[in-house]
C-alpha cells in the first residue's frame, strides 16, 4: 500500500504491516480524544517512525493515490482535528 | 484515524479540479494550476530562506555584543573591578538567551527550507510526469474515453498539490510568527536597549568607565616611566591596551551620547 505523511511524500508500505500501524494509530487518536499534547506527540512520532522504517519512498514521478494519508511529523492536536473536518487544506 | 484523514484529505483535493466541457481541456486547466504551484512552491523557499538570513544577521550583532561584553568584564577585572565584570556579565546572560532563542528559530527554519526544498522537487517530477500523460490522453482518446484515464491522472497530481499547498501554507504561518520576533529583536538592537540589558537608556556606562580608568591608569604608568627617566617605557605607553569604545552600528542614541 502507497502512505503518504503529509509534508513528506509517499512511500510504499508492506501490506502485512497495516496491522501495527493500526495499533499506533488507535494510541494517537487516543491522544487527540485526550487533548494530551504530549502523549500525541510522541504517539504520532510512533506512528511516523513504524511507516519511514517499514516504507520505502516512491519514484518522483510517481503519480497515483495514496491508501492511507498520515498528519505532517510537528502537527499538533489542533491541525489534526482541522484535517478530520476537511479545514486547513489548501486544494490545487 | 489515519482512514478518515485520508478520505476527507482526498476528497477535498479532489474537489478543488474545475470541470470542463471536454474533459480534455480540464488536463491543459490543471497542468497549469500544477505550474503555478510549482512557483508558489519555489516562492516559499526563497521566503523562508530570507527569514533565515535575517535571523542569521541578528544572531551575528547580538553574538559581537555579547563578546564585547566578555571583553569589558576581562577588563574590568584586570583593573579590579570586579563590580563591572559582574554587570558586562549581567547583561552577557542576558544576550546568551536571546541568542539561543535565534539558533531555535534558525534551525526551525533551516528544516522547513529543506522540506519545501524537496517538496518543490517532488512536485516536479510529478507535473512532469502528468504532462506527459496529458499530451497521450489528449493524443490518444475522443473526449468520451478520455474520461476514466483522466480521472486516473489527476487523483495522484490532486493529493500532491493538496500536501505541498498545505506545506506552503504551514511555511508561511510559521514564518510570519518569526518575522514579528525577528521585528521585535531589530527594534530592540536599534534602539541601544540590548547594549545595557539591565537598564535602558544608560548608555555604554561600563564601556565609559573603563576608559576613565584605563586612561587614568595610562597616565600613571607614563607619569612613572618619566620619573624613572626610560623612554623606551614613555614609546611603549601609547600601547597599552586602549578599551574600545566604538559605536554600535544601528545605535543612534548610544552616539548621541557618546559624541
Amino acid at each position: 500500500m502507497i502512505v503518504r505523511i503529509l509534508g513528506e511524500g509517499q512511500l510504499e508500505v508492506a501490506d502485512d504491516e497495516l496491522e501495527t500501524l493500526n495499533k499506533l494509530d488507535r494510541r494517537v487518536e487516543a491522544a487527540v480524544e485526550a487533548e494530551d499534547e504530549s502523549a500525541f506527540s510522541t504517539a504520532l512520532a510512533a506512528l511516523l517512525d513504524g511507516v519511514r522504517r517499514s516504507g520505502a519512498p516512491v519514484p518522483a514521478d510517481f503519480l497515483d493515490d495514496s491508501d492511507l494519508i498520515l498528519p505532517p511529523s510537528d502537527a499538533t492536536i489542533d491541525e489534526v482535528r482541522h484535517l478530520l473536518e476537511g479545514d486547513g487544506l489548501i486544494p490545487g | 484515524m489515519m482512514k478518515r484523514i485520508s478520505t476527507i484529505f482526498r476528497a477535498k483535493a479532489n474537489s478543488a479540479l474545475d470541470k470542463a466541457e471536454d474533459p480534455r481541456e480540464t488536463l491543459d486547466y490543471s497542468y497549469q494550476r500544477q505550474l503555478e504551484m510549482l512557483t508558489k512552491v519555489r516562492r516559499g523557499v526563497a521566503d523562508v530562506a530570507t527569514s533565515r538570513k535575517r535571523i542569521e544577521l541578528q544572531r551575528n550583532q547580538l553574538q559581537s555584543q555579547s563578546d564585547k561584553l566578555t571583553e569589558q568584564a576581562q577588563k574590568a577585572i584586570s583593573v579590579g573591578r570586579e563590580d563591572l565584570a559582574r554587570e558586562a556579565l549581567t547583561r552577557k546572560s542576558a544576550l546568551t538567551g536571546q541568542i539561543a532563542d535565534l539558533d531555535a528559530q534558525h534551525s526551525q527554519l533551516q528544516g522547513e527550507e529543506e522540506k519545501l526544498t524537496l517538496a518543490a522537487q517532488r512536485l516536479q517530477a510529478k507535473v512532469e510526469s502528468f504532462r506527459t500523460r496529458k499530451e497521450t490522453i489528449k493524443a490518444t482518446y475522443t473526449a468520451a474515453e478520455a474520461q476514466t484515464r483522466i480521472g486516473e491522472a489527476f487523483s495522484g497530481i490532486s493529493e500532491e498539490m493538496g500536501d505541498v499547498g498545505m506545506a506552503v501554507q504551514r511555511a508561511e504561518d510559521k514564518t510570519q510568527q518569526m518575522q514579528a520576533r525577528a521585528g521585535a529583536i531589530d527594534e530592540l538592537i536599534a534602539s541601544g536597549a540590548l547594549d545595557d540589558a539591565s537598564s535602558v537608556n544608560r548608555g555604554d556606562d561600563i564601556s565609559r568607565e573603563l576608559e576613565a580608568m584605563s586612561s587614568q591608569s595610562d597616565v600613571e604608568a607614563e607619569l612613572a616611566a618619566l620619573k624613572g627617566g626610560s623612554p623606551q617605557a614613555i614609546d611603549a605607553a601609547p600601547e597599552t591596551p586602549v578599551i574600545e569604545d566604538t559605536p554600535q552600528e544601528g545605535s543612534p542614541q548610544e552616539k548621541g551620547q557618546q559624541a
